[in-house]
């Protein structure tokens, strides 16, 4: 199959590169805002802790956007090579944005250059805590053109189809297109979220490992509190992508939710196993929340999966990816609710050992939440490639050695994965707060 | 000017930007290996990181420049070289990732590690030599239309002269712009073994150079005649380029003014690279594809022009600060400044 079917295989390649993509491109995106709220809290407080953690954190930010750079360069020319009929459609309406991107990318990798370089070289720790800011709007900057292109391909506008030809080709409407404003807001809120909690995992883990450092207890407290900010505004944010999926992905909705039959009052499905004749066992069903995630009210009518031609229905194994994506995203609400609480109001069980090990094991399920989040975004708009417009089957290329390539880059995945952890263990096994801080009290004063 | 020249136009000027960025920064990955092997590490590896340590990632962008853009003011290259290039590109794809982990890996984690280096080298040969297929590719001959989908020959791409003419053209191309500039980076960091070593380098790849670039005229004359006679219309910007040569290598076995051999150098390629790519119009692959068959339709066209006027004016400025920064501050090359390491 895979050898055999380049449009199988090329399915397939595209979805391994970018779910080892999005790792990088999701701490990419996070990391700088991070860095930049603990350097502004160190110059404001005058506190060396802050200053380390963004400098410390710097540091591993370096190794994980190697990789994001040179995966992403990956899926840049893979959607040519993989989808050529795709990017010869797209790159007369959608080009603009990924061409911006370029330059976001641009911006942001001088900057970042310059940033990195540079921490003994102003005399004004102000002047380099602004070179954080191109970094930081650089990098959220590509996240937002490359989520519009996405965006497209799940709500094309911006140009008509006239006898097979394209016409009135509109680059800012293709640009700004109907679900570009909740995907790229999702995107970007997620992905401080779980930057936040990754951070916070890491603070976490020293912890229980016995370093009692005052340094990871700030860095604690204060990752936990960016996450829980930026996990309330996920959970508003997804409400109203529930509500723009109702409005203009209805077959998509209509596959993650399981919900066949066009109803009023429709209630939400979590959980379950569904078999082949669209029976639902060992779910939860809460009433009514459907219609109101919908379309605000609890009488209003979802349309049903079954309004839809067969051909055109997403799998409904997409289900699943919304609930763990959800299931996660409450979670970790109601984790880090509990945990800020927890300080201000001095219940101790927060302190303890198993807390502590929640909160390590929130971050991976942060990224596990956005891969799920992805894989229900793109296997929900199956089988179109450009909804409405081009099937995946049509789009794929024609050349042989797919399968092969596969193969490949697999392989090159597996080798930049461990790459990442060994190297991410070296520097911080090595160089431990305690020492790091010593050497900088020691030396210099400021 | 029409618009698909100023989109061609642009395109060819970012590719030239890569071919020089990158050239250095392959090259210098090439002789840091090799200084590894034969033991002269002390001499070159401090002067090589020191250049690429804040520019490797931005060397890459360039790269992603021209195929992002490419696609966007000419979509259906998307679809012939697209569908063509699905094994060279991945291979170059995957060596362009080695090399660009590299940097990270190494410089923090396992700094030192000899096979990493090696690897690091090596793809600094290989990938010039990846890419430089899609020139050869162009030039028609090795593409058949089969079922409406182009298909590429490999074993006539494999076995012809004019591949391995480019590809040899390639790897002395990224040898001698890389050893010209770090000669003249190595003097103004003050060190003399250095300068000496890699202006030894760069005198010795100057003739493969001009020997290779030679080889491909004549081979075209056979492959691609209108291209060749073309070619020959152009004769006196390839001439200029010569002479352009003939400076720098002057220059360099004057021992003087390594700024001023570079710039010739740059010089030198511009006018060759440009008069390649005029003598190549208006083919994007001979003969399916032209500028004007492929190009975007006009609202695409004119707006991508205009984002890249603004990107440019941000952009521009910002290369500026990071040139001086690092390329030409005196502290920061003779590594003055900083205070760990």
């Amino acid at each position: 199959m895979l050898f055999d079917d380049p449009v199988y295989a090329s399915r397939l390649l595209t979805l391994l590169t970018l779910s080892f993509h999005i790792i990088y491109a999701t701490i990419g995106v996070g990391v700088p805002l991070m860095i930049m709220i603990a350097q502004w809290i160190g110059i404001k407080k005058n506190d060396m802790h802050y200053i380390m953690m963004a400098r410390r954190w710097a540091k591993g930010f370096v190794v994980t956007v190697a990789v994001g750079v040179v995966t992403g360069t990956a899926i840049g020319l893979q959607l040519s090579l993989l989808w050529p009929q795709f990017m010869e459609l797209a790159g007369n309406i959608i080009a603009l944005p990924l061409f911006m991107e370029v330059f976001a990318f641009f911006f942001e990798a001088i900057f970042l250059g310059i940033y990195l370089y540079t921490w003994d070289r102003f005399d004004n720790p102000k002047k380099h805590f602004l070179l954080l800011i191109p970094v930081a709007i650089g990098a959220g900057m590509s996240a937002f053109f490359i989520t519009a292109v996405n965006s497209f391909m799940n709500s094309p506008a911006g140009f008509d189809i006239v006898n097979g030809q394209l016409v009135n080709a509109n680059p800012i409407a293709a640009m700004f297109n109907p679900s570009m404003p909740t995907k790229v807001t999702h995107v970007l809120s997620t992905a401080y979220m779980t930057v936040a909690f990754m951070l916070a995992a890491i603070a976490a883990y020293r912890l229980i490992k016995g370093s009692n450092h005052v340094y990871h207890k700030k860095a604690l407290y204060m990752t936990m509190k960016i996450g829980l900010v930026f996990a309330i505004a996920t959970a508003l944010l997804g409400d109203l992508s529930g509500k723009y999926l109702a409005e203009y992905q209805p077959e998509k909705l209509a596959a993650a939710e399981w919900h066949f039959e066009t109803e009023n009052e429709a209630p939400l499905i979590m959980f379950g196993v569904v078999d082949e004749n669209q029976e639902i066992s060992y779910a939860i069903e809460i009433p009514l929340m459907l219609s109101i995630l919908a379309h605000g009210y609890p009488s209003a009518e979802v349309t049903g999966l079954n309004e839809f031609p067969e051909e055109e229905q997403p799998p409904l194994i997409i289900h699943y990816y919304f609930a763990i994506m959800v299931t996660i995203g409450v979670f970790m609400i109601g984790l880090s609710l509990v945990y800020w609480f927890g300080i201000r109001r001095g219940w101790p069980f927060v302190r303890a050992q198993w807390y502590r090990w929640l909160i390590v094991l929130g971050g991976p399920l942060s990224f596990l939440a956005i891969e799920a989040g992805w894989w229900l975004a793109e296997r929900g708009r199956q089988p179109w490639i450009l909804r409405g417009i081009m099937t995946v089957d049509q789009a794929a290329t024609t050349s042989d050695y797919v399968g092969h390539m596969f193969i490949l880059f697999a392989g090159l995945y597996l080798v930049l994965g461990i790459g990442t952890v060994v190297v991410l263990r070296k520097i911080f096994k090595n160089d431990p707060v305690e020492k790091e801080l010593e050497k900088l009290q020691g030396g210099e004063p400021s | 000017m029409s618009l698909e020249l100023i989109g061609i136009s642009v395109l060819w000027l970012f590719l030239f930007g890569y071919v020089i960025v990158g050239s250095i920064d392959y090259g210098a990955g090439f002789f840091n290996a090799h200084s590894i092997i034969t033991g002269k590490q002390h001499i070159l590896s401090k002067v090589i990181q020191r250049y690429l340590s804040p520019v490797w990632e931005v060397t890459n962008v360039f790269f992603v420049f021209f195929f992002v853009g490419i696609v966007g003011f000419f979509p259906q290259t998307a679809y012939y070289f697209g569908t063509i290039l699905l094994v060279p590109g991945s291979i170059g794809l995957i060596l362009l990732a080695i090399r660009g982990s590299y940097y990270a890996f190494e410089s923090y984690g396992a700094r030192g590690h000899k096979g990493y280096a090696f690897m690091y080298g090596a793809s600094g040969l290989l990938i010039p030599a990846s890419l430089s297929i899609v020139l050869t590719i162009s030039e028609g001959g090795f593409v058949s239309i089969v079922d409406d989908n182009p298909v590429l020959d490999y074993a006539a791409l494999f076995t012809s002269p004019l591949t391995w003419s480019i590809v040899v053209l390639s790897i002395a191309a990224v040898l001698y712009i890389s050893a010209v500039f770090l000669t003249w980076y190595a003097f103004k960091t003050g060190d003399d073994n250095a300068t000496e070593l890699m202006r030894k380098y760069a005198i010795g790849w100057s003739v493969p150079l001009i020997i290779a670039a030679s080889g491909i005229i004549y081979e075209l004359s056979f492959h691609n005649e209108e291209h060749f006679s073309r070619m020959i219309d152009l004769w006196w910007m390839f001439g200029l380029s010569f002479l352009l040569w003939i400076g720098t290598v002057w220059l360099l076995w004057k021992r003087t003014r390594y700024g001023v051999a570079f710039g010739l150098l740059v010089g030198q390629f511009a006018l060759a690279f440009f008069a390649y790519g005029i003598s190549h119009y208006p083919y994007l692959l001979y003969p399916y594809l032209t500028i004007y068959e492929g190009f975007t339709n006009t609202a695409m066209a004119i707006s991508l022009i205009i984002a890249f006027i603004l990107g440019m004016a941000l952009l521009l400025p910002s290369l500026y600060l990071l040139m001086k920064l690092f390329l030409f501050d005196k502290n920061y090359v003779q590594g003055n400044n900083s205070k760990k390491e």
